[in-house]
This record gives C-alpha cells, structure tokens and sequence, in this order.
C-alpha cells in the first residue's frame, strides 16, 4: 500500500474529479448571477479541459499498476489503456454536445456528473479486483441514473431514471452476489488469483452459478438480452447528451471490464511465476480449464444470439428513432459479445513452455482484444453522433418520431448528410467505419475460434447485420425521400455542426484508412 | 489509367453533391463530361489492352495486417465490362436530362452507382471488391426511392434488402474463405492458389454464387428485378439492367467460379438427373430464362415486359457460366456486354421516349394510340432493339446467344433444347409487344384519351437520339464484326479456366 503509487496511477481519475469541483465552484460561486449561454460556455470548457488533462496524465501513467499487498488492482496497459483514452474522448464529444441543449437549469452539475461518470468508468476498464470493480461501477452507474433523470420538467426523463435505478440496483446486486461466490470458491477477489485458483482446483459446480451470476450483471450494463428491457425506456427519456453518454462511456467501460474478466487485460493463467507446475501437469489441469471456460463462454455466446435477434427485430417495429438506437444498440452489443466468445487461453507448446516471456504470451492475445476494441470505440462514436442529430431535430420539432425526420434534407441538408453517413456506418456499408469495425471483429472470430459454432453465430450476425439495414433506411427515408411536411430550416448551434460534421468525417476516413485507428490501438499494447 | 474511371466518378458524384440548387443545367451538363471523360478512359485502354492479358493498374497495401490491398487490375473481362460501364454511364445521363427534380442529387447518386460499378469491374482482392459491390446498393435505393415511379418506395427498399442479403452471404463466404486459406491475403490470385479443401469449396461456392446470382436476376431470387426496374426512373433502369446485373454475373464468374472451382465438382450422386452444384445452377438458368420469357409473354405494363426479358437474358448469361467451357463462358461475357446495351436501349425507349409522352405504359391504352405514326422514331428504334433483343443474326445479342447456346449444347444438350424453347418464346413476346405498342389497327378510343389526341406529342429531343444511335450502333457493330469484343474477351477467359479449374 502505498498512496504516491495509488496517485500515480489514478492520476487521469483525479484530474477528472479536481476538474467536476472546477465546474461546480465556478458555476455555483462564480456565475450564479450570469446568463445561462455564458454558464454553460463555462461549464463545458472546463469539461473539456479536464478531459485533455487526464488524457494528458495518461501517457505518464500508461503501463503503471497499483499494487495492494501482492494483489494487482488497478493496471494501465492494453485495453485497459485503449479504453480509457477512448472514454475520455467520448466523453469530451458528449461534453460538446450539450452546446445547444436546454433541457436544464443546472448545467455546472449536469457537467460534474458527466466528469465523474467518465471517472468511474475509467476505473472500471483498469481495474483487476473484484471490490475495484464494483467501487468503479457504482460511481459509474450512480451518476448515470442521475443524467438520466436531469431533465426535471421531463415525466419520461423521471420515469426512465427510475426504471434504470431499479434494473440497475437489481442487476448489481446479482453482479455482487456472483462475486460473492467467486470470493468464496477462490478465497481471492483478485482476478489473477481467482483464474489461478480456479486452474488449479479444477471445476466446480458453484463456479457456473457464479458465472452466470456475473454475467446477468454486467449483461444489465451492456444491455444484452435478456437483461436489456432498461435500453428503450432510459433511451427514450433520458435527456440526449445522457443518452448518448449512456451508448458510449458506459459501453466502452463495461466492455473494457468483460475484456479484463474473460482476459486479464491479455494475461493467462500460466503467466504466473509462481504455480511451479511442469507442463504435463499444467496442460492436465489447462485441459480442465478449458472445458470449465467453454461453459462460460457458452453462455456469452447465447446471451449473443440473444442480442443480435431480439434486437434487430424488435429494431424493425419502432417508431421512436431514440428507441429504434436502443435497439439497435442492443444488437451491437450482440455483435461484440460474441468476440468476447473467442477468447480462450492459449496453451503454449511444450517446447516453449520455459522460455516463453509475459510479452510473448501477451502477443499471442492481441487478435481477439483489438477487434472488439476498435468495434466498441468507433460505435461509441457513431453512435453520439446519431443522439446528437436526433436531439437537434427533437428540439426543433418537439418528437424524436421517425415522421419528425421528414424533409431533413431540404430543412437543414448537412444535418441530413450527417445522419446519412452515421446510419448507414451503424448498418455496416463500406467504406464507413462500421463495416470495417464489423469485418474486422467477424475475422478475427473466425481465425480465432474455428469450428460450426463459431462459423454457425458469425453468419447469423451478418444476416442479422442484413436485416438491421432495413430500419436505419427507414429513418433514412424519411430524410432524404419522404415529401417534407413542414419545411422551415432547422438552426443549429455552430458548434454542434461543427462536432457532428467531425464525428461524420472521422467516420468516413476511420472507414477508408482502417490502419489508422487499428495502428493506434496496438500500440497500447507495446 | 484506369483508375480514374473510378476517382472520376466518385470526384463527380462529390461535385454534384456540394452544387448549389437551382444549377440544374450545369449539373447535367458536369455529370455528362465525367461519364464520357469515363467512357473515353474505357475505350482508350480497350484500344491499348488489345492482347494483353492481366494488367496491375495500383496495388496499394490498405491493411497489411491482415493482407487486404488497394488492388486495381484489369483483364479482359473488366475491359469490356468497363467499356460497356461507360456506355451506359453516358446514355443514362442522355436519357436522363429531363430530370428537373433534385437534379444535382440525382447525378451526385448516378455517377457513386457508377464508380461502385466500375470499382467491383476493376478489383482484384476480394475484400476491395466486396466493398465497391456494397457501395452500389445505397445509390440504387436513393435512385429509384426518390426519383422512380409506380410503387418506387417498396421496389426500392426490396432491391435494396435483396442486395443486401446477397452481399451477407458473400460476406460469409468471404470472411469463411480468408479464415480457411490462412493465406494472410484476400487477393483474388492469392486465394485462387490457396489450395482450398475440396470439401469447403463444396459448402462456400453455392453460397457465394447465389449471394451474386441474386443480383444477376438467378430464378428464383429474381423477384427484385422486374418490380425494381419497372418502378426506377428510366437512367436507373437502364443502370440496374444495363450494369448492375451484371455485377451480380461477374461476381459469380470472378470470385464463384474463380475462387472455387470444385464447387462445381460431381457430388457423387445425382438425383433426378441433378449431380452437381454446375447442374443445378444450370437448371436454375434455364428455368429463368422459359420462365421470364412466358411471364414477359403475358405482361399489360410495357415496362414489365422489358423487365422480364432482363430476368430471361440474364438466364444465358448464368447457363454460359455453368457451360465451363471456352465457348459457353466467352458467350456468357458476350451476352452481358450484349444485354446490357439492348437492355438500355429497351428502357430508353420505354421509359423515356414514350412514356414521357404519353404518360402510360399500359399496352391497352398504347394500342389506341398509333404511335407508329405518332411517334415513329420510338417505333423504329423499338423495332431495332426488339430485333436486338429477339437475338436476329447481324446484333449483338445473336453472336452472345448462339456462342452460349454451342456451349451448352456441349455440356448438356438437354439445356440447349430447353433455353431454345425460351428463345422462341422471346420473338413472341418481343412481337406481341411491339405490335400492342406501335403497330396496332385498334380504332383509336376518342373518349378514352380526348386530351392526348388533339396535340402532338413533344418532339424527341437531340440527346435522345444521340443515346438511341450510340446504343443500336454499338449492338450492331458488336454484331455484325464480333471479332472486336471476342479477341479481347477469349484469352481472359482461357487464362480464367485454366487457372480456375485446375
């Protein structure tokens, strides 16, 4: 234990919380008698620059853990690393996005908040403690039921809070259980240990409980079928930012968590110095292991199929552009737990079994954590560039009602072209990012995991990928060809355009340069 | 060179996209320069190609990780195929150049249509080509969506979703076929001699060559064709006979027949008759190109009779692949490049020069109106395609047909009968319709149409004549001197069967 570690390493987590009391003492103290744009020109660039403070700080803290006795709990490498940078620029997106909002007085807050749910979800992805975990998920999910339930003069904005609160605590409190049960079987709450453990014990009945314990958990925070009936409601009533805070920050961090879980950040069971087995041995109880893992991925591998059909079917019956991006967000989350599917620990050949480095062992991991990373960032980003269009026609026109989308093209044409490139990027058309996040993510599965199951669940992904183009071009539609009923311009805050144009074109050349983004996630990893 | 057939397009479509409204005849006028600057690059490496075998155009590295190359070449399939791109670039915007709606949307969408097409023509990795065959789809729904007409909304969102569901399906194959190979490249040699398990050749073929064969109008996956070339404005119609059917061909021919060539192997056993995926793929052919051919037959809507005959003719082009050998492949090449002129040249007149004019396509109302008097430079120029299009000796469609025809009367002559009763039927329905709908005695119905009758209709304007003499003129030639297409077209196909099946 030593706190000048603690602090070095969770350097991007305080500069985010020192800049939420920035914002909170400057709008409370400072401002209280200024107007609201000037408040929230305030607040956001505070926002901002907390955020480029702690993506700053983390060049300094990248590769650093935080030991607590000989436990690992928090590590800055790899995923870990790739998510949080992501989170942080996600969240400045968001930040952006609330230039034209006025859904609320109380802007200085709503922005706090914003800050410290980033906070929490950066601990999220880099802890490696199961109490870690969950202090960093309750931070996250608290300040989001409060985003949710900003927009006070809202009646949908309280009862989608209250919806997600009460799924919300459901859900933690059987994450907790679950790990109470992993605690119990171990005797450990670290996730190294625990893996360890469970090699050497071999399998046990209570694990699968605990297991599908944990996965009912975490399936909450992904919004994997069955535990996705929140997604609609908190979509639909939560105010735009918070909604699109929901889809990315909250996303990027759990799936960072679930690649840490089914992963260690890139580490396997015999990355461990001190298990002193020889390698018949080992490969006995990795055999064992392998069989008790199968049976967890097994149930990823359903709550998948789950997702992917129950979501882009349910996606086809909307009405609501904000519940239809629930839906579809539901889907995605499909897509991406069946990457999670592939992983498996790697057995390294005897003949490598006593020279073969952590880094080596490490390398052999990046295939299945690198697709799914760029999947999760590039959604993330697609997917506030699309709450941002829809709370822009929203306000203009008071619904997020597919029919409020009509004439989009003639009332504000970049809108449209915006929203043209996003939806057809979330479809999965060349040559935007979304196609090459999906042919990237499908590939790896199968050049990891070969087999009909695999093969059997990439195809239904890619049928359901087909199916899923007929609802976005629904919206589309409306944009483009439907005839307008009402045809006055929308106005939009120059600064919003700006963002969403910005979004639109990183999704185009993130598209047509995959190597870009997919060079600058590997990199984490050296 | 040929490269910026595809920059062109693209370049264009973002010109067309950013011009201000209101600029409408400097929008046709832009669009027409890019597709013949286009058509010109076509023809110039056409002319310089001559003999050569398989040129590398660029080989960029897009992703090396995982082996996927920016690939353009050519061969000479893609040479004709792009000729006949750039051919139907041009008379589409000619026979377009009456749209005053959203007239910059319009060409901005044609001419990304266009560089898709000329892209999946022009690619040599499977990955980049699976990309330009996606590009395609999304202008084709905005073509007919805003721009079509009878029920354009349902025969869109069908194109579009029957696209889409092909393209999965090669999409699967593709990713299955790079994960199999573990060649670490998605070039189209590369995998060629990746040395593919004959069993997995077996399961992928069928599901890659019917994932293009819904494009190409295969029975019975045709269903889009007819509704989504009836309800697409006249240039989209001609695009989507004209070119992109031929997509769905030529994917099944570079990537299907190419890539997997024991697909196409015995299975072992045979079941009626029916003894290997090339058998029933065959059989699917010839029952589309009968079946089209009757439809087409009983058809009231002039346009559904053109779009029937698309499904029909496409049947020759699926039945000369199936053939596998040189003479039944190099007709099937023959008859894309054939149909896809004819089959423009067909919607042209349709959809542009009558119906414009007189604002019904119903053969009963076009009976009582003696267009051959009325408007005898549409008659004529039906004639001439009709004549095209029935397969007469002297166009192109008769060397096309005939080559595959000797072709598979080599392979299986039960399938040669067969496709000869279709061509039977062709004459038929060609006649009947050219006779409902220029030629007929009906005594005119005053009172049906008191309005059409006192006026004469709007003469034909200069681009429609330029685009009917260019289209009947470059059928002609190809048929009268074939040697022009068919020296280009043979050694690529000898060069594709020798290094296909092995």
């Amino acid at each position: 234990m030593n706190y000048a570690d603690l602090f070095r390493v969770t350097l991007p987590e305080t500069m985010l919380e020192i800049a939420a009391l920035l914002v909170l003492v400057a709008d409370l103290a400072f401002l209280r008698k200024a107007g609201l744009k000037a408040r929230v020109f305030s607040a956001i660039l505070f926002g901002i620059l907390g955020c480029g403070a702690a993506f700053w700080a983390l060049q300094y803290t990248a590769g650093s853990s935080y030991y607590f006795g000989s436990a690992l709990m928090l590590w800055q490498w790899g995923s870990t690393l790739v998510a949080q940078a992501g989170i942080l620029i996600l969240t400045a997106l968001t930040l952006f996005l609330l230039a034209g909002e006025n859904f609320t007085r109380h802007i200085g807050e709503f922005v706090a908040v914003v800050l410290m749910a980033a906070a929490g979800g950066m601990i999220v992805a880099s802890a490696q403690d199961l109490l870690v975990i969950v202090v960093g998920l309750e931070l996250l999910s608290l300040s989001l039921y409060i985003l949710t339930a900003f927009a006070k003069t809202s009646g949908k904005s309280a009862e989608a809070a209250i919806k997600y609160y009460l799924f919300g605590g459901m859900s933690a409190a059987f994450l907790l259980f679950g790990f109470s049960y992993l605690y119990g079987i171990t005797g450990s709450t670290n996730l190294d240990q625990i893996r360890q453990a469970i090699l050497l014990q071999g399998p046990n009945p209570l694990l699968y409980v605990a297991w599908i314990l944990v996965v009912a958990g975490l399936g909450f925070k992904v919004a994997a079928v069955p535990f996705h009936l929140w997604a609609p409601d908190t979509y639909e009533g939560a105010p735009a930012p918070a909604a699109a805070f929901i889809a990315s920050v909250s996303k990027v961090a759990s799936f960072a968590l679930l690649i840490t879980i089914c992963q260690g950040a890139g580490r396997s069971p015999y990355n461990s110095a001190d298990t002193h087995l020889d390698f018949n041995e080992f490969a006995r109880l990795y055999v064992i292991f392998h069989a008790t893992w199968y049976n967890f991925v097994a149930i990823l591998l359903m709550v998948a199929a789950a997702s992917m059909i129950v979501g882009n079917l349910a996606a086809l019956a909307q009405t609501s552009v904000r519940r239809l991006l629930a839906y579809s967000a539901i889907a995605h989350a499909g897509y991406m737990l069946l990457a999670l599917g592939t992983f498996q620990p790697h057995l390294p050949p005897a003949t490598q079994w006593q020279s073969i480095s952590i880094e080596s062992a490490l390398s052999l991991m990046i295939g299945a954590q690198s697709p799914l990373l760029y999947y999760v960032l590039t959604y993330g980003l697609t997917t506030i560039g699309a709450f941002g269009v829809v709370a822009v026609v929203e306000r203009a026109t008071g619904s997020d009602r597919m029919d409020s989308f009509l004439g989009l093209h003639k009332r504000n044409p970049v809108l449209a072209a915006v929203l043209l490139v996003l939806f057809l990027s979330l479809a999965g058309i060349p040559p935007l990012v979304g196609f090459w996040a999906k042919f990237n993510l499908f590939a790896a599965v199968l050049s990891v995991s070969a087999g009909p199951v695999p093969f059997a669940l990439v195809a239904l992904a890619v049928a359901m990928s087909a199916v899923s183009l007929y609802y976005y071009l629904q919206v589309l539609k409306r944009a483009y060809v439907m005839p307008a009923v009402d045809e006055t311009p929308i106005k939009t805050h120059p600064v919003t355009l700006l963002v969403l144009v910005a979004i639109a074109a990183a999704v185009v050349l993130a598209g047509l340069f995959p190597t870009l983004l997919q060079g600058w996630i590997e990199a984490a990893y050296r | 060179m040929l490269a910026w057939t595809i920059y062109l397009s693209f370049a264009g479509a973002l010109l067309q996209a950013v011009l201000p409204k209101g600029k409408n005849s400097l929008s046709r006028w832009l669009a027409l320069a890019t597709a013949v600057a286009g058509l010109a690059i076509g023809v110039q490496t056409f002319i310089a190609g001559a003999g050569q075998g398989l040129t590398t155009v660029v080989d960029l590295p897009w992703v090396p990780t995982m082996g996927i190359h920016f690939l353009l070449a050519a061969d000479g399939i893609s040479r004709v195929l792009v000729l006949l791109t750039g051919l139907a670039a041009v008379c589409g915007i000619l026979f377009s150049w009456n749209i005053e709606l959203r007239t910059n949307e319009f060409f901005a969408f044609f001419l990304a249509l266009i560089g898709g097409v000329y892209g999946v023509f022009l690619s040599f990795d499977l990955f980049l080509l699976f990309v330009f065959y996606e590009i395609a789809i999304v202008p084709k729904y905005f073509l007919i969506a805003i721009w079509g007409s009878t029920r354009r909304e349902y025969a869109a969102m069908k194109l579009a979703l029957y696209s889409f569901v092909g393209s999965a399906m090669v999409l699967i194959g593709l990713l299955a076929a790079y994960a199999t190979a573990g060649s670490h490249s998605t070039g189209l040699v590369a995998l060629a001699h990746a040395n593919l398990p004959v069993s997995f050749q077996m399961w992928c073929f069928p599901l890659v060559f019917v994932g293009f064969a819904i494009l190409a109008g295969m029975w019975p996956f045709h269903t889009w064709a007819p509704t989504g070339h009836v309800a697409a404005p006249t240039a989209a119609s001609m695009l989507l006979a004209g070119v992109v059917m031929k997509l769905g061909a030529y994917g099944c021919l570079r990537v299907g027949i190419a890539l997997f060539p024991h697909g196409l192997d015995a299975w072992g056993f045979s079941f009626i008759g029916i003894g290997s995926w090339r058998d029933v793929f065959a059989v699917l052919a010839v029952i589309g190109i009968i079946y089209g051919a009757l439809v087409a037959l009983a058809q009231t809507d002039f346009k559904f009779v053109i779009g029937y005959s698309s499904v029909s003719h496409m049947g020759f082009v699926l039945l000369g692949l199936m053939t596998l050998n040189q003479i039944g492949m190099t007709g099937a090449v023959l008859q894309m490049f054939s149909h896809g002129i004819i089959a423009g040249l067909l919607f042209a007149i349709v959809g542009r020069i009558v119906y414009e004019r007189t604002h019904t396509r119903q053969l009963a109302e076009l009976e009582g109106m003696h267009l051959s008097k009325r408007l005898p430079f549409a008659a004529w120029a039906f004639v001439i395609a009709g004549m095209a299009s029935m397969g007469l000796p002297g166009f192109s469609g008769f060397v096309a047909e005939l080559q595959v025809l000797i072709g598979s009367w080599i392979a299986n002559p039960w399938w040669t009968t067969a496709a000869g009763i279709g061509i039977v039927i062709g004459v038929a329905y060609t006649w009947r319709a050219l006779q409902k709908a220029f030629f007929s005695d009906a005594p005119v119905h005053a009172h049906d149409h008191p309005h059409e009758d006192g006026h004469a209709f709007a003469a034909i304007t200069w681009p429609e004549i330029t685009g009917v003499t260019l289209l009947a003129g470059v059928s002609l030639a190809v048929g009268i001197y074939p040697r022009i297409l068919l020296d280009t077209i043979e050694p690529a196909v000898k060069a594709l069967l020798a290094g296909g099946a092995q």
